[in-house]
């Protein structure tokens, strides 16, 4: 029973990390980006490269290493991601819903056939496989790497919430979340505060997609459509654009999973998931810690 | 939209002489007419094995194309996960098929009872929910019927089902390439000019209503919930029969053939063809299913080169290549057009 749970959280924290950027791009420009969970992929695959690259030194500083890849391969993803904002959705700020979300398709193909160009189509053995010692708490066999990873999640959760909540340029996001044009008016340059929020989202799902890659082992370039999934349910189950609700909704879907691949069996894992997704958006479509969503005309 | 654009009508008229001319045999009445000319003829061209078995792919693409205009292109609502009705048709005739032996043709009834329960099941619930939110729970679903095809033991798991008869009338083998692209050809032609009538009806009126503005559609009485159900279910439908097609022109399916990307393909033909016109429409199906024939050295780059393409046709033409006619007068247009830009500024 503990290592189900355990395990739940354990994969729900990498949703609630996937589901942060999806929540806060949403929230800001009211765009569901598609592209969000090939970002995860893009980041699981510059993580692998330069642990190719540098694989004399992360024989012996693997966890070191590691965490200065996950920095890189954040950078890395961050600029992907504000490259896709400029040109695929700034162009249409302004045109119907419809038309960004296609493009948004779109950009998911580019990215994930883009990848299988460079990298081809079989799955790539991580170099660095995060095995190795585990502690047992009541019953549940622990991994440290899982604890390091858990750790590093929230880590990066933490500063999030706080520079969303205490910093200029989170208030500016907020401000924009409730009316770009009355923050245009105040000053706030609109187009640079968005392609910070996408730097930032897209730098978590690449975060994520490492640490992903390092525990799971093997990557490949369609990795990022079912997690992206999994990551906007995480979203929508806690209340979509609401920070503590993707990190809340991550868990529970973590935990939902984990429960469900112990009773159904692993197969049905995904139907569970999404099963759930459309039972809980008819119930209550504003999520757990969502706010009505005001229509504004 | 910024100011530039407001200034000008939604349909531009593009330069040169080319672009009018095939505008004009566009829009003209006879556009339907000559096409099936073109379909018929094509046999007497080209009719080898290999051609015949594109061809007829082309045409059942372009039924699904033209179901999920239906609830894309007239009625706004995304739908990422239509694949999943396509599966459906095909799945339970299959079944039907294989297992208790009927003949193809007398599946098609219950097909279209399943495809209809299908698109209640999935639209019941989530058509409520705007945009945003029925795109993703769509492609949920999509995904929930192929991995349970993929995991149940009446759908022949990961393998499929195979030896799916083809169709037949009275005991008259309809198997012959040439004699069966003839009978989807007339088939898709009537299910082409069924979308056609329901487009131009007053249920067809309510759809666009609702893709334009749904508050107002509210507001003047059109019930949104019934009218948007209306869509999904037709759109089901025409996938599901699609799907009877599909697997008699196989006489096998397997999950393999419903994934995520073949949804994604039969939107690309909508949005390429432009949203809500059927010539269009039709002619982005038979783009999407013959260049890719035409490229066949470049599939590597195939799917790379669909997602580049739908960002670019989006950024630059986001009414799609062959938009639909507008019977507005230009003076309506430029301040609809106007209203957009105001609103929209959000």
């Amino acid at each position: 029973m503990t290592q189900i749970i355990w395990n739940g959280l354990f994969v729900g924290s990498f949703y609630a990390l996937v589901a942060l950027g999806y929540s806060m791009v949403y929230g800001i420009m009211k765009l569901l980006n598609f592209a969000h969970g090939d970002l995860y992929m893009l980041g699981a695959f510059i993580g692998f490269a330069l642990l190719t690259s540098f694989s004399g030194f992360t024989a012996t500083l693997s966890l070191v290493a590691l965490l200065v890849v996950l920095l890189l391969s954040m950078v890395g993803t961050g600029l992907a991601g504000v490259a896709i904002e400029r040109i695929a959705y700034r162009p249409l700020r302004s045109a119907p819903r419809l038309s960004l979300l296609i493009t948004a398709v779109g950009a998911s193909f580019a990215l994930e056939y883009g990848m299988r160009i460079i990298a081809g189509p079989n799955p790539q053995v991580y170099p660095v496989r995060l095995g190795g010692s585990s502690v047992h708490v009541l019953g549940a066999r622990i991994g440290v790497a899982q604890l390091v990873l858990i750790g590093v999640a929230i880590a990066l959760m933490v500063t999030l919430n706080a520079m969303v909540m205490r910093s200029r340029q989170g208030r500016a996001m907020r401000a924009i979340a409730l009316d770009p044009v009355a923050a245009r008016l105040m000053g706030v340059d609109v187009n640079r505060v968005i392609a910070q929020a996408f730097f930032i989202g897209s730098a978590l799902a690449g975060a994520a997609g490492v640490m992903a890659g390092s525990y799971y082992g093997s990557i490949n370039f369609l990795m990022g459509f079912i997690i992206g999934l999994k990551a906007f349910t995480a979203a929508v189950i806690g209340g979509i654009g609401s920070f503590k609700g993707a990190m809340l909704g991550g868990v529970v879907l973590g935990l939902l999973e984990s429960f469900g691949t112990h009773f159904l069996g692993g197969q049905w894992r995904d139907v569970f998931a999404f099963a759930f997704l459309i039972l809980f958006l008819t119930v209550r479509p504003t999520g757990l810690l969502g706010e009505r969503v005001t229509e504004r005309v | 939209m910024t100011t530039t654009k407001t200034a000008k009508p939604p349909n531009p008229p593009t330069g040169g002489g080319l672009g009018n001319a095939a505008k004009t045999v566009l829009r003209s009445r006879w556009i339907g007419p000559i096409g099936l000319l073109i379909g018929a003829i094509a046999p007497i061209l080209i009719a080898t094995p290999y051609a015949m078995n594109v061809m007829t792919s082309a045409l059942i693409f372009v039924m699904l194309a033209v179901g999920l205009n239906i609830v894309v292109g007239q009625c706004g609502l995304l739908d990422l996960g239509y694949a999943a009705f396509f599966a459906v048709g095909a799945y339970t005739s299959g079944i039907l098929a294989t297992r208790l032996h009927w003949p193809l043709l007398a599946t098609i009834p219950a097909v279209i009872v399943v495809t209809v329960l299908a698109g209640i099941v999935v639209g019941g619930p989530t058509l409520r929910l705007r945009s945003d939110y029925l795109a993703i729970v769509t492609l949920g679903f999509g995904e929930i019927i192929r991995v349970t095809a993929n995991n149940l033991s009446i759908t022949g798991g990961p393998e499929g089902i195979y030896g799916i008869p083809s169709l037949s009338v009275g005991g008259v083998d309809l198997s012959n390439s040439v004699v069966f692209y003839y009978v989807v050809l007339a088939i898709v032609a009537c299910a082409v000019l069924g979308a056609n009538r329901l487009i131009r009806s007053r249920l067809g009126r309510a759809w666009r209503f609702i893709r334009e503005d749904e508050d107002a559609a509210e507001a003047m009485g059109v019930h949104t919930y019934r009218v948007k159900m209306a869509a999904y279910i037709a759109g089901a439908v025409w996938g599901g029969l699609a799907g009877v097609l599909f697997g008699a022109q196989l006489s096998a399916i397997s999950p393999a053939s419903f994934t995520f990307l073949q949804s994604a393909l039969v939107l690309m033909a909508v949005v390429l063809g432009g949203m809500g016109s059927t010539p269009g429409v039709v002619i982005g199906a038979l783009f999407v299913t013959m260049l890719p024939e035409a490229l066949r050295g470049l599939s590597d780059y195939r799917y790379f080169a669909f997602g580049a393409l739908l960002i670019i046709v989006m950024v630059l033409r986001p009414q799609g290549l062959w938009p639909a006619r507008t019977r507005e007068t230009a003076r309506t247009a430029r301040r609809s057009a106007t209203f957009d830009g105001e609103v929209r500024i959000r």
